[in-house]
């Protein structure tokens, strides 16, 4: 075990599951995928960082077309559309998961660079 | 006393659990004020599997389980003026009255004023080569598929006139979700049907309710990160809705599961995609300003939504024929597992080649690459590090013919005495598929209403 120094505002790179959570829905062949910071004062860092290109990026393998990013600044939260990306969606996907549900977690797979302080460390598996 | 109107969710999804509605009953008596409950079983496709339900036999095509979500709760309901609403009506609301009339009898409660709201099916109405196709159901392929349903987004309105003609349960097909717990608010507190502003509460509520345990921890669990209590038994959620306009969220006493500031935030985007424009059949809502605010244990404020005009078109959504999907699957496990998944993938893909079947398919290694990759097979190709201990193999084609697509399947159980070593498990099965195109329609298209009667009257 290495003991590191870090101050809060130490900057990190981290997934964005440790700084934020988020929610799938789909219609149609439209995924829509919501994201909230745990921490509202991350909302601006992410704002910069969680950006259309990069979510459009995310979702290339999946021949997504277009990401629109609503912002909702009060909540904190960022709502992403994401068109064409099911394949068909729930009706005519060969995907197991045709409705896009566990698709959060892609998104939640990108690298964000954040002071320490907005890291959120799940406790150790018992 | 103040008056406030309480909402209960009894079910969020067709398949959702059947135990879910007692403890919110249990908790809108001991509130002791004007409430009732609505159960949400009715997706986008669920609707056309009841219809090819009832093509099969006449008298059913309604909410399969409702029976079970219904006998737990009804007696209670009736005795203490819970009224019940729901789309379980799937595709034949009348069919799912006589079950309902048939169990009230039984239950001992002859009177039971049931309810039926129709106009929502508009198979006669809608001409899908004239009628304007709703624009966010660009880029769907439907291929050609004759119709299976298409039904209307009705509006609160038949739901509120049959509560007003004394319905105790209200059966609907398809209406808007959150229309089904506006109704009950329009019914008790008197809004008008173009008091913007109030069906903004009442949509509301009904927005975030209509998932049922979504906005109380289910889909929101993740262990570590955002933990629940009793995750077995989450309780279903309950609107508060005051005279003055406050709307507050909270769940049934004595359940696990949580209400919390984070689940109503992700509950309120869910399915939405621009939020300053969130259009129901009642009202077109506004959430980009929304705040939410923890005012108790389970208990959160929402404010700062808006409503403006209810659209002037209605959304119809017409379900075609869409062939069939087959599925086989086979499991590896142990040294080397990786590798002989991999082989047993291009080993279909080629058996599907030789035999000139007339599919479209797609591999997955489940465990190493399925739900988040995409059709081109590129990601479970290129797992050649990180063995698993254990990895099923899915073949999932799509076909114009049942026969096609189970043969295909069927390719994957050949794999028990042809495919690579140590494979097994298999399970294969074909499902009919259906494909969904929204159209826009005009309110002059459609002749909604309700009709009520007694369970007596119905159930002869």
């Amino acid at each position: 075990m290495t003991a590191t120094l870090q101050s809060d505002d130490t900057l990190v790179s981290v997934p964005l599951h440790r700084v934020a959570h988020a929610r799938a829905g789909d219609k149609g062949n439209r995924l829509n995928v919501s994201v909230m910071p745990y921490d509202p004062a991350a909302y601006a860092l992410l704002a910069e960082q969680l950006t259309e290109a990069r979510v459009l990026a995310l979702y290339a393998h999946r021949n997504a077309s277009r990401v629109t990013r609503y912002e909702l600044s009060l909540l904190p939260a960022f709502n992403f559309v994401i068109d064409d990306v099911l394949e068909g969606g729930v009706n005519g996907s060969l995907n197991l998961d045709g409705h896009g549900k566990s698709n959060s977690f892609i998104l939640l797979g990108m690298e964000v660079r954040v002071p320490n302080k907005f890291v959120r460390t799940a406790p150790p598996a018992t | 006393m103040e008056n406030i109107f309480r909402v209960g969710n009894g079910a969020g999804f067709s398949g959702d659990r059947v135990d879910a509605a007692a403890p919110v009953v249990d908790t809108l008596i001991e509130a002791g004020g004007p409430c009732a409950l609505f159960f949400e079983t009715l997706g986008e496709r669920t609707v056309a599997l009841a219809q090819l339900e009832k093509r099969r036999d006449p008298t059913r095509g309604y909410e399969p389980m409702l029976e079970r979500l219904l006998e737990p709760i009804l007696v209670r309901c009736a005795q203490h003026g819970i009224p019940i609403i729901g789309n379980f009506g799937a595709a034949n609301p009348p069919g799912a009255a006589k079950v309902i009339a048939k169990l009230a009898r039984r239950l001992g409660l002859p009177d039971l004023k049931i309810g039926v709201v129709f106009g929502d099916d508009v198979r006669d109405r809608l001409d899908t080569a004239t009628h304007e196709v709703y624009e966010a159901d660009t880029g769907l392929n439907m291929g050609g598929g004759d119709i299976v349903s298409a039904n209307a987004y009705l509006s609160a309105q038949p739901i509120a006139a049959a509560l007003k003609a004394g319905a105790q349960v209200v059966i609907t097909g398809r209406t808007g979700d959150p229309s089904l717990a506006l109704a009950p608010l329009m019914h008790h507190f008197g809004w008008a049907e173009n008091d913007w502003a109030k069906l903004a509460i009442g949509a509301t509520a009904g927005h975030l309710l209509e998932c049922g345990a979504q906005i109380t921890g289910g889909y929101y669990y993740d262990p570590g990160f955002k933990d629940i209590p009793d995750p077995a038994n989450i309780g279903f959620p309950i609107a508060e809705v005051h005279a003055d306009g406050r709307l507050i969220i909270t769940k049934a006493a004595r359940t696990g599961g949580l209400v919390n500031a984070q689940v109503v935030k992700e509950q309120l985007l869910y399915e939405i995609h621009d939020p300053a424009h969130y259009i129901t059949p009642d009202v077109t809502l506004d959430f980009s300003q929304v705040t939410v605010k923890e005012i108790g244990a389970n208990r959160v404020e929402v404010s700062g939504f808006r409503g403006g005009p209810a659209p002037q078109k209605i959304k119809a959504t017409v379900c075609f024929d869409g062939g069939w999907m087959g599925e086989g699957e086979i499991s590896y496990a142990g040294p080397n597992c990786l590798a002989r998944a991999r082989a047993a993938g291009e080993v279909l893909l080629q058996r599907l080649k030789l035999r000139k079947l007339d599919v479209e398919a797609r591999i997955d290694l489940i465990g190493t690459a399925s739900v988040h990759a995409g059709d081109s097979g590129a990601a479970w190709r290129a797992a050649v590090r990180h063995e698993p201990q254990d990895i099923r193999v899915r073949l999932a084609v799509s076909a114009r013919t049942q026969d096609d697509a189970d043969q295909a399947a069927r390719e994957a159980l050949a794999l028990y005495c042809c495919g690579p070593a140590g494979g097994g498990g298999v399970r294969w099965r074909t499902t009919p598929r259906i494909r969904t195109q929204s159209y826009l329609m005009l309110p002059s298209d459609l002749a909604p209403g309700c009709r009520v009667q007694s369970a007596t009257e119905i159930d002869q």
